[in-house]
């Protein structure tokens, strides 16, 4: 008998329409993301992948004339149809961007400020949280000494690595990262991903990438997006080896896009 | 705007040096072949010291494809490409070892008269040169079809190769003071069964460059 492997999804998308005015910017997308598995996007500018990820905790809301049709469920409920809680939708489906973004305000009160925001008071479960949330992203060690000195005094990669922890800090399902390490360098870059490779143990994560390498080296599905179409989903090692589509193969062996 | 011109330029070059390593190959074996049947000591010496450049040929090739992989990070087909060029070149300087093999049976045999004309070896030769051909057409055009064909034949060699060593030991009684021109013929029927089986695997990689699947042709 074969094993079979199966996955509990955390997210469902079922025929995902989404049109900015009249530009129909993503196409009847169908997308199941397991549960701490990595996802990688990839993908030409333009093709609609970071506005998927953003539909995913409902940040594409802050874009003005949105429109979205289909079915966005997440933990078996629809995101888009019912009423729901967003400051309780972003504490469970976090977000990481392009580049560190931490509020001018010391390395502490970065990590604790959703903590606080969601009612935790006593200081020492704050520091308890701040501390762990620190070691998580192998940040700990580097800052230990200046957790009151003020974030934007890191490097670039610390930075990224803080926002990180500042999104773990809520106890999130999910982690989103849109191009997380674009503006790092090299060694910033790979100590994110080995982060990444860490972090799947306890999160799900969603990372949009345009580094192919990257997303061979963190990701355990793939998925390829095309003009607003999801082209291609398969295991990461099927698509970097012998991919279905050939507009997949032309990109990822860099031939277009 | 077409990309990655550089690369597919190497891509081809590496191709073009894998067909040039092949046919030198090639012709090797049919020269060596020709040693047997002529006794031609010095053409049999020749063959084994022209190795080195086949030697040198397959050095050049495992250089360039690692440079390709370090530099280009190459995925899927291109990576196929690569990876089917490197084992390709493996099987080729195998085969070419083989016509070293043959040449070195010639100046064993030296010049001692054949207990009897040499007939069936070369067809044997010929069967195993037509699927080393077939298995070159095949990875130059990619034709999946021709490279199954290809492994065909290699029953009809495995057959003959059978029929070809028993009739051989068959002899060993009749003529003793032969014995060692004997066992050289039997293990030139072994080393042209060994060219078959490498032109084989030659057309297996054609198949997992092609479709991105292992297939065993030998099954």
């Amino acid at each position: 008998m074969s094993a079979i492997t199966v996955h509990r999804q955390v997210f469902q998308i079922n025929d995902l329409n989404l049109w900015y005015g009249e530009h129909h910017a993503l196409k009847k997308i169908n997308f199941p993301i397991n549960k701490k598995e990595v996802t990688a996007i990839i993908g030409p500018s333009g093709c609609g992948k970071s506005t998927f990820i953003k539909t995913l905790n409902l940040m594409i809301n802050y874009v003005p004339n949105v429109k979205m049709t289909g079915e966005i469920n997440y933990n078996g409920q629809n995101i888009l149809n019912e009423k729901m809680d967003l400051v309780e939708l972003r504490k469970n489906v976090g977000m990481v961007f392009q580049k560190g973004n931490p509020f001018p305000q010391s390395i502490f009160d970065n990590v604790a400020y959703g903590p606080r925001i969601h009612g935790i008071k006593r200081k020492t479960h704050l520091e308890e949280i701040v501390t762990k949330s620190l070691m998580d992203v192998a940040l700990w060690d580097e800052v230990k000494d200046r957790l009151n000195t003020p974030a934007l005094g890191l490097s670039g990669g610390q930075q990224q690595r803080l926002c990180i922890a500042r999104a773990l800090a809520t106890k999130p399902d999910v982690l989103l990262m849109d191009e997380p390490t674009s503006a790092l360098d090299p060694i910033s870059t790979l100590k994110i991903e080995e982060l990444i490779l860490k972090l799947k143990e306890k999160y799900t994560i969603v990372i949009v990438t345009h580094n192919m390498q990257q997303a061979s080296r963190v990701s355990d599905r793939t998925a390829f997006f095309l003009m607003g179409e999801l082209i291609e989903l398969d295991k990461t090692e099927k698509i970097f080896s012998n991919p279905s589509d050939e507009r997949t193969e032309g990109y990822i062996t860099g031939r277009f896009g | 705007m077409i990309t990655r011109l550089n690369f597919d330029s190497n891509l081809k070059q590496l191709k073009d040096m894998l067909m040039e390593m092949a046919h030198k190959s090639e012709h090797a074996i049919k020269e060596s072949i020709n040693t047997l049947i002529n006794q031609d000591i010095e053409k049999a010496n020749e063959i084994i010291k022209n190795d080195t450049i086949i030697d040198e040929l397959e050095h050049e090739i495992n250089n360039k494809a690692i440079i390709l992989i370090a530099k280009e990070s190459p995925v899927a087909r291109d990576l196929r490409k690569i990876v089917v060029a490197l084992k390709i070149s493996s099987e080729v300087e195998r085969i070419a070892d083989n016509a070293v093999n043959i040449a070195k049976s010639t100046l064993h045999i030296g010049k001692e008269k054949h207990i009897k004309e040499i007939v069936d070896i070369p067809k044997m030769m010929d069967l195993a040169l037509d699927m080393l051909s077939d298995s070159l057409k095949a990875f130059l055009s990619e034709d999946v079809d021709l490279a199954k064909e290809c492994a065909k034949k290699d029953d009809k060699v495995d057959e003959m190769y059978g029929t070809l060593v028993k009739e051989l030991l068959g002899y060993i009684q009749k003529y003793p003071a032969q014995t060692n021109q004997i066992t050289q013929l039997a293990f030139v029927c072994r080393y042209i069964e060994r060219i078959a089986d490498h032109s084989t695997n030659i057309a297996e990689h054609v198949i997992y460059l092609v479709t991105g699947e292992r297939f065993d042709l030998n099954a």
